[in-house]
């Protein structure tokens, strides 16, 4: 099978409805998490009991979809129990592949459950090849989701060095920083993506009408201060505002989404196994926005690689679900950096 | 109890680097990490001179760590990673599984660093098994969480635990300091050089908040647990590690020697740090809240 044919697009479940419209609209795989913070979009109101979890499977397998769970979380030192139960529960219920980043939980899955696919998840913060083939020598890994900092150049050395199946972020929130290895969030709050599966969590924001502005805040932290014209986004703390040398601006990032369409044939070239689209956290009709373009483009894409150009439509319709209604190509693209 | 010294997250000149190290030498700390963390761009010193400091340091009687980037993107990083990982005779410090795969494949032993996701025993166990000596606790772990750690810690490794500066908190692709300067960061002009203890951010309302330094962000308050070196000790930490900023690091290691040693109070040398830090304390982390907060009181009045 060349990699043209075999590109997979990979959508965000976060609930039982986001899971059948993803598959309606034609994802070749879903990614859920369960109702804990054993995944990194530890929201309340989101994921997956055993019930929906079981009934999303179910209706997935039934029409040839695959379903990931993403168990992507660091295992903490005094509720290991938890992550080695949900792998546990991963394989009873038939997950196709779970997503992992700690090391430890990965020799665990490994060991206990040797047919049980394995991929690397974006926050086990693999960059290079000789870190993604330290998981496939030791624990078999089939797939690994590179952090969203890489530039195309620089994906490719990788695909071209390592056996294991290469997963890239296409679309939605773009973290700036490696994932994995940022602990902002709990810098200001306690919590973190790596020790709770959360980043700037709403429980610590706070809204506030001020004669200055429309503050939003973070466990007190001023992140940032809209005017009447402007639209205010979630505060996530990397994309708020601040001083720097008297000088007011984004100093980390704008609020932009991802958005990979344009390069999707030099990715199918490289041989890039899977488009990833980010936002679990984001509505059902979300989901189906955007699975339904990136199927077109992906099947536009394979039918004819030559001619294959980003259709005006698709970006109309990204843009109207987008974050911060901005593109990137982010680190794909140097000059961003 | 040993006291380390962490790499340089900064970018110095070159002059500056060789002075600050035979400082060092001269210093009470018992081991020194040395080498580029954060940036491939930055070359000051070359591999041969970090070499030639390490030599320096180890005829002092220092035990000399050569430091990996936590970073590795591109092929001449790994290539600098085999050169520090095959180097033959110096402790190195893993910052990346690659670093990791590298070191373990040669059945070389090393130091698994802070920024190697160790959260939980299992994980330190497997490290161990490849060879780890000792560990660096990740900079959000609290005291609760570490003593699970200890309890469970296999024979032959030691725990490190980074006590003193500003905490390095995140790594990017991009960099902010050349952001700052509108510039790329293919031409950053080395602009961080312009800062060396990081560029303050600060809120809207002049909080200062974090710290940019090249591609890594750090906090701007300067983590300080020159007041839990009992409970370290208590807790089965063998090192603890202070990082180095521009000017009074040698103060900073004297402080944490007498306390260690029991030759001061620590409330004393809280107080007399405070005109030594670039910002305000935290040690929030310590004590499972968030990183920012202040804990310790350096007298009784503040608690008032």
């Amino acid at each position: 099978m060349s990699p043209e044919t075999s590109l997979e697009l990979v959508c965000p479940a976060g609930n039982l409805p986001a899971l059948k419209i993803a598959v309606d609209n034609g994802a070749d795989c879903v990614y859920m998490g369960f109702k804990d913070n054993t995944n990194a979009r530890a929201f309340p109101g989101l994921n997956f009991d055993q019930a929906s979890a079981r009934e999303g499977v179910r209706y997935a397998h039934a029409r040839g979809a695959k379903v990931l769970l993403a168990l992507n979380t660091f295992p903490q030192s005094d509720k290991w129990e938890r992550w080695q139960a949900a792998v546990d529960n991963a394989v009873e219920l038939g997950i196709d592949a779970v997503i992992l980043a700690d090391p430890g939980l990965m020799r665990y899955a490994a060991k206990n459950y040797p047919n049980l696919r394995l991929h690397l998840s974006v926050q086990g913060s693999a960059t290079n090849y000789e870190a993604i083939n330290f998981y496939h020598e030791h624990f078999g890994i089939q797939r690994a989701v590179i952090p969203r900092v890489l530039s195309l150049a620089q994906v490719e050395q990788v695909v071209k060095n390592t056996p294991v199946e290469i997963e890239l972020f296409g679309f939605g929130g773009l973290c700036v920083m490696v994932e994995g290895r940022c602990a902002l969030s709990s810098y200001a709050t306690g919590e973190s993506p790596n020790t709770c599966g959360v980043c700037s969590p709403a429980k610590s924001v706070r809204w506030e009408q001020t004669p200055k502005g429309l503050e939003s805040r973070l466990n007190g932290i001023l992140l940032d201060r809209y005017g009447k014209e402007e639209n205010a986004g979630y505060p996530t703390l990397c994309k708020g505002r601040f001083e720097v040398n008297n000088e007011t601006y984004y100093a980390i990032e704008e609020p932009t989404s991802l958005n990979t369409l344009e390069m999707l044939p030099e990715m199918m070239e490289m041989g890039i196994a899977a488009i990833k689209i980010e936002g679990r956290q984001r509505s059902p009709a979300y989901v189906e926005q955007v699975t339904k373009v990136w199927r077109s483009a992906i099947d536009a894409a394979k039918r004819a690689p030559q001619s294959y150009a980003v259709n005006p439509a698709w970006m109309a319709q990204l843009n109207k679900v987008a974050e911060g209604q901005q593109n990137t190509l982010g680190a794909y693209h140097r000059p961003w950096k | 109890m040993k006291l380390a010294l962490g790499p340089i997250l900064y970018y110095w000149e070159r002059d500056t680097t060789f002075k600050f190290y035979d400082e060092i030498a001269a210093s009470p700390v018992d081991i020194v990490y040395i080498g580029e963390t954060v940036c491939s761009r930055r070359h000051t010193l070359r591999a041969e001179d970090w070499f030639e400091v390490a030599e320096k340091l180890g005829q002092a009687g220092k035990e000399v760590v050569l430091a990996t980037q936590a970073l590795i993107e591109s092929e001449s990083d790994l290539k600098a990673l085999r050169r520090i990982s095959g180097n033959g005779k110096f402790m190195v410090e893993a910052n990346d599984m690659g670093a990791v795969h590298l070191l373990s494949a040669a059945k070389i032993p090393f130091v698994a660093g802070p920024h190697i996701n160790t959260y939980n025993p299992q994980t330190l166990e497997l490290l161990a098994e490849l060879g780890a000596r000792r560990w660096v606790m990740p900079v959000e772990m609290s005291r609760a969480a570490l003593s699970h750690m200890q309890a469970a810690r296999p024979a032959g490794v030691e725990t490190e635990v980074f006590a003193y500066g500003r905490l390095p908190l995140a790594f990017s692709a991009r960099c902010f300091t050349a952001r700052h300067h509108n510039l790329p960061k293919d031409d950053c002009q080395f602009r961080c050089m312009d800062y060396p203890n990081g560029l303050t951010l600060k809120t809207r309302e002049g909080q200062p908040f974090l710290a940019l330094n090249g591609i890594q962000t750090q906090s701007a308050s300067v983590y300080n647990l020159i007041g839990e070196l009992d409970a370290m000790r208590e807790t089965g930490v063998e090192v603890a590690r202070v990082s180095p900023q521009a000017f009074f690091t040698t103060r900073i290691l004297k402080l944490f020697r007498e306390v260690m040693d029991n030759c001061l109070p620590a409330q004393t040398a809280m107080q007399q740090m405070a005109k030594l830090m670039p910002d305000q304390a935290c040690d929030g982390y310590w004590h499972s809240r968030p990183g920012i907060e202040q804990n310790y009181r350096a007298s009784a009045e503040d608690v008032a």
